[in-house]
C-alpha cells in the first residue's frame, strides 16, 4: 500500500495518493466544493495557474508545518500535502477574490453571447451566472480584434479569448509543428498562428474543444444551431489516426457538429482527429452507444430529457 | 567618509580596463578562492557576511547559494540578472560602464562557490554599450587566465556568456528571465518549482542581482565578519542607491546601510538637497514597484524615530506607514509634482510591460492606468477613487508573479497617503489641469502616537 495524504477541503476529508493538486482532490469529493478552473486541463501538461479562477485559501500547510499560507494559491498548481486544511466557498477572502478574477476576465469580454456559438456551453457564461456581478464597473473601451480564420475549419475570435493557454499547449503538444502560440504581452497579448498561418495539422480541431469560451468555433458548425437545441450521442467510429469515440450533435435528423467527449468540468477524454470532427457528419458514419450524459442543470438538458420526477397530472376540474 | 567596497576604485583612470583593474587588487577574490577555499568555505562566508540579494527582494544570498541541488551528473548554472529596468533604478548599468571586471570577479567567485562551469549574465536589450563593455572585460580576462579550462591550474573551469534581453521589464523576474534565456517567451514560471531545483534548462540555479554577485569579492577577501560589521542590524553592508528627481546631485551612490534618510537627501556628499531650494514632498524609496511615502514618513517613522536606509527602517510601519528599500531607486519629489500624475505615469508602465499571462495583472493593471488617465485629466469621479482602491485590491497577492503586486503598490500607497490630492483632482478638474496641490500638508510633523495600539490604519 502506497502512502495517502489526508487533506481536508470545506471540511470534508479525503485521502489522495501523494503529488495530487488541490483541484483534482477536490474533483474526487465532487460537488460545489469543486473550484472553478478555466485553464487547467488535465491533459494538457503545464496548463493551469494563469486564470486565477480556482484559488483557494490554505488554512493549514500541513501536519509537520500547519502555518497557513500567506497568499491564496492556485488550487490546479499546487499539491496536496498530508493534513493540508483549505478552504474554497468556506471562505469569504476566497469568494471575494474569485468576484474579482471574473469581473475581470469580463472587462474586455464583448458579451456577444447572443451570437456566440459556445453560449450554452461556455464556461465563462457559467462563472459569471455564479460569481459575476449584475453590473460592469468598467466604463472604457473594450479590447476588440478583427476575426481571423485559422485554416478552412477553425474561426478565431480574439476578442472572446481569456488567454488560458490551452489551445496554445494543444498545439504545441498534440501537433507535431509547433505555429501556435502568443504575440504581443499584456492586454494587447493575442492567440494566433505565426501571420494567420492555417494550423495544419491533423488534430488542430482540439483547439476547439478545449476553449472554455467561443474564441475558437467550429466553422462548419456556425450559427448552425444553438446547443440546447442540438441533442448529444455518444458514438463511435474505426478511425486509424484517433479512438474514434466522439459526442454527436444532433438536430432532428441531422449530424451538426461533432466534438470529443466532455466529462463535467468540460475535458475531452480523448482528443479526436480532423476526420472525426469535420469530416464525418452522417450517421451511417457512427455506430451510435447512447444519449451523452450532461450535467442535467446544464441547458444543453433543457429540451431533451425526461425529467427525473415527472410532474403531477394537474386535474383542472378540481381547479 | 563612508566606506565603499563596490566602487571604491571608481575614479581610478583606465579602471575598466583589465589591466588597471588587476593593478588596483582585483582578481585577488579568485586567486584566493581557487587556491585556498572550497567551494563551501565560499558559500560559509557569503552567509556570514549577511549579504541579502540587491535586485529587489532582499534575500540572503548565503542561503539562496546553500538552497541549491546538487544531484550527480546534472550541470549547475549561475545566472547573472543585470535586466535593471525598474523606473528610478540604475545602479547596475553605472556600475557595469564603470566597473565590469568587479562584475566579472565577483561571477568567477560565485560560480566556484556554486560548481557552476557555465555562467550567464541577462544583460537588458537596451543596454548595448554595456553588452559591449562586457564581452571585452569577459576576453581580457580570459586572455589573462581568470576564465576557460583549468583557470590558474586549479582545475575549475569556467564560461561566461552575455545575453541580451529583447527589452521587456518582465525578463527581469528570475523565472521569466531563464525563459527568455532558453529563447522562449518571457513569462514567468509558476513556481515552486523554484529555480534551485529547476531552473535553467531544468538544472538548478542561482539568479541574483548584479551587485549581490558583484559584493561576494570583497567578502571572501576580507570575511563575512568584515563585511557584517558595515550596516546595520541585519541590513549589513554597502547598497548602490539610485538617486533621481528633485534634488541637486542625482547620481548613484554607494552607501553603509543604516544611513539616516534626512542625511542621505540633504547631505552634501550625496543628494544635496532638493533642487531649486524646493520643499521635499514625497520620495519613492527603492525603485517604482514600492509604496510611495510623504515627506514626514520618509524622514520619521511613526514612533517619532529617524528614518534609516535599511531593509529594516524602511519597512518599519508595514504598509500603513511604511515602504521597502527594494533595488535602491531613490526618487524625490518636491512640492511642485503632482502624485496622481506620477502614479498614473507608474500603472502606465506596469499596464505595458506586464506579459498577460495572469488575468487579473493582464486586465487589471489597464483598468487602473485608465481610471487614473481619467482622473489625472479632470474627468474623474469620487467613486474611481475607490474604484481604484478596489482593483489594485484584486490584484495584489493574486497573480503569478510579484509584477501584480508591484502594480498595485503604488496606486494603493497613493491613494492611502495622498487621497486628498486625488479628492481634489476630482473636484476642481480646472484647478488641476493648470497648476497643482503643492505641498499641502505632507511634510507637517506627525503627532508622535501614545502606545503602539494606535498604529492600526
Ligand atoms: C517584475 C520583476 C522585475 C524584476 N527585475 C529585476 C531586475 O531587473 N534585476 C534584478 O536583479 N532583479 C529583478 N527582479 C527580482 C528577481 O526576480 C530576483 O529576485 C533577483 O534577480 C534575485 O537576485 P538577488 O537575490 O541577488 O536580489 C525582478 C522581479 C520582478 C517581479
Ligand atoms: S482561444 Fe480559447 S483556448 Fe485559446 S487561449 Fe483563448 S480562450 Fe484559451
Ligand atoms: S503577474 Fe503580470 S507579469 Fe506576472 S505572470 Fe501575471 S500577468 Fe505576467
Ligand atoms: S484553473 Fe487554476 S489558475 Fe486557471
Amino acid at each position: 500500500m502506497s502512502e495517502k495524504f489526508k487533506v481536508t477541503i470545506d471540511n470534508i476529508v479525503i485521502e489522495v495518493d501523494p503529488g495530487t493538486t488541490i483541484l483534482n482532490a477536490a474533483r474526487m469529493i465532487g460537488g460545489d466544493i469543486v473550484p472553478p478552473a478555466m485553464c487547467y486541463y488535465t491533459k494538457l501538461q503545464g496548463s493551469g495557474g494563469k486564470c486565477r479562477t480556482c484559488l483557494v485559501k490554505v488554512s493549514q500547510g500541513s501536519e509537520k508545518d500547519p502555518r497557513p499560507m500567506p497568499k491564496l494559491v492556485a488550487s490546479c498548481r499546487t499539491t496536496v500535502m498530508d493534513g493540508m486544511v483549505v478552504q474554497n466557498i468556506t471562505s469569504p477572502e476566497v469568494i471575494e477574490a474569485r468576484k474579482g478574477v471574473v469581473e475581470i476576465l469580463l472587462i474586455n469580454h464583448p458579451l456577444d453571447c447572443p451570437v456566440c456559438d459556445q453560449a450554452g456551453e461556455c464556461h465563462l457564461q457559467d462563472l459569471s451566472f455564479e460569481h459575476g456581478a449584475e453590473q460592469t464597473r468598467y466604463e472604457f473601451k473594450r479590447r476588440t480584434f478583427e476575426r481571423i480564420d485559422i485554416g478552412d475549419k477553425i474561426q478565431l475570435h480574439m476578442n472572446r479569448c481569456i488567454l488560458c493557454y490551452r489551445c496554445v499547449f494543444t498545439a504545441d503538444q498534440i501537433t507535431n509543428e509547433r505555429v501556435h502560440g502568443v504575440l504581443n504581452r499584456g492586454d494587447a497579448s493575442e492567440i494566433s498562428t505565426y501571420i494567420t498561418k492555417a494550423v495544419d495539422n491533423d488534430f488542430s480541431g482540439n483547439m476547439i474543444d478545449v476553449c472554455p469560451v467561443g474564441a475558437l468555433t467550429d466553422k462548419t458548425f456556425r450559427f448552425k444551431n444553438r446547443v440546447w437545441f442540438t441533442k448529444p450521442v455518444d458514438a463511435h467510429c474505426e478511425c486509424d489516426k484517433c479512438s474514434g469515440k466522439v459526442t454527436l450533435w444532433y438536430k432532428g435528423e441531422d449530424v451538426i457538429r461533432v466534438t470529443g467527449r466532455k466529462d463535467q468540468y468540460g475535458e475531452v477524454q480523448d482528443f479526436i482527429c480532423n476526420t472525426c470532427r469535420f469530416d464525418k457528419k452522417k450517421t451511417s458514419d457512427w455506430t451510435i452507444e447512447k444519449p451523452t450524459e450532461i450535467d442535467p442543470r446544464s441547458v444543453i438538458s433543457a429540451n431533451h430529457y425526461e425529467m427525473e420526477h415527472m410532474l403531477p397530472v394537474i386535474d383542472k376540474k378540481i381547479m | 567618509m563612508a566606506q565603499k567596497i563596490l566602487l571604491k576604485d571608481i575614479d581610478v583612470p583606465g579602471i575598466e580596463t583589465f589591466d588597471v583593474f588587476r593593478k588596483q587588487g582585483g582578481y585577488s577574490a579568485v586567486e584566493k578562492v581557487l587556491k585556498t577555499m572550497s567551494p563551501e568555505d565560499v558559500v560559509e562566508e557569503v552567509k556570514k557576511s549577511g549579504l541579502r540579494g540587491r535586485g529587489g527582494a532582499g534575500f540572503p544570498t548565503g542561503m539562496k547559494w546553500s538552497f541549491l541541488a546538487k544531484p550527480e551528473g546534472v550541470p549547475r548554472y549561475l545566472v547573472c540578472n543585470a535586466d535593471e529596468s525598474e523606473p528610478g533604478t540604475f545602479k547596475d548599468r553605472y556600475l557595469m560602464t564603470k566597473l565590469p571586471h568587479v562584475l566579472i570577479e565577483g561571477m568567477i567567485v560565485a560560480s566556484y562557490a556554486l560548481g557552476a562551469n557555465t555562467s550567464y549574465i541577462y544583460v537588458r536589450g537596451e543596454m548595448m554599450p554595456q553588452i559591449r563593455i562586457l564581452e571585452k572585460a569577459i576576453a581580457e580576462a580570459k586572455a589573462a587566465g581568470f576564465l576557460g579550462e583549468n583557470i590558474l591550474g586549479s582545475g575549475y573551469d569556467l564560461e561566461i556568456y552575455v545575453q541580451p534581453g529583447g527589452g521587456a521589464y518582465i525578463c527581469g523576474e528570475e523565472t521569466a528571465l531563464l525563459e527568455s534565456l532558453e529563447g522562449k517567451r518571457g513569462n514567468p514560471r509558476i513556481k515552486p518549482p523554484f529555480p534551485a531545483i529547476a531552473g535553467l534548462y531544468g538544472c538548478p540555479t542561482v539568479v541574483n542581482n548584479v551587485e549581490s554577485i558583484a559584493a561576494t569579492s570583497w567578502i571572501v577577501l576580507n570575511g563575512g565578519d568584515e563585511y557584517a560589521k558595515i550596516g546595520i542590524g541585519r541590513s549589513t553592508g554597502t547598497k548602490l542607491i539610485s538617486a533621481s528627481g528633485n534634488i541637486n546631485k542625482p547620481g548613484v551612490y554607494e552607501i553603509e546601510l543604516g544611513l539616516p534618510v534626512e542625511e542621505f537627501i540633504y547631505s552634501d556628499e550625496y543628494c544635496g538637497g532638493i533642487a531649486n531650494g524646493k520643499r521635499l514632498k514625497a520620495v519613492v524609496a527603492g525603485g517604482s514597484s514600492v509604496p510611495i511615502l510623504p515627506a514626514n514618513l520618509i524622514l520619521r517613522t511613526v514612533n517619532g524615530e529617524p528614518r534609516l536606509m535599511s531593509y529594516e527602517s524602511l519597512a518599519d510601519g508595514g504598509f500603513a506607514s511604511g515602504t521597502m528599500l527594494g533595488s535602491g531607486g531613490f526618487i524625490v519629489m518636491d512640492e511642485d509634482a503632482c502624485i496622481v500624475r506620477n502614479t498614473w505615469n507608474f500603472s502606465r508602465f506596469y499596464h505595458h510591460e506586464s506579459c498577460g499571462q495572469c488575468s487579473p495583472c493582464r486586465e487589471g493593471t489597464g483598468w487602473m492606468e485608465k481610471i487614473l488617465h481619467r482622473i489625472e485629466y479632470g474627468h474623474g469621479k469620487m467613486s474611481d477613487i475607490d474604484l481604484l482602491w478596489d482593483v489594485q485590491r484584486k490584484i495584489e497577492g493574486n497573480t503569478i508573479c510579484p509584477l501584480g503586486d508591484a502594480a498595485a503598490w503604488p496606486v494603493a500607497s497613493a491613494i492611502r497617503h495622498f487621497r486628498d490630492e486625488f479628492e481634489w483632482h476630482v473636484n476642481e478638474p480646472k484647478a488641476a489641469m493648470e497648476g497643482n496641490y503643492g505641498l499641502a500638508h505632507y511634510a507637517d510633523p506627525l503627532p508622535v502616537p501614545a502606545a503602539p495600539s494606535e498604529l492600526v490604519k
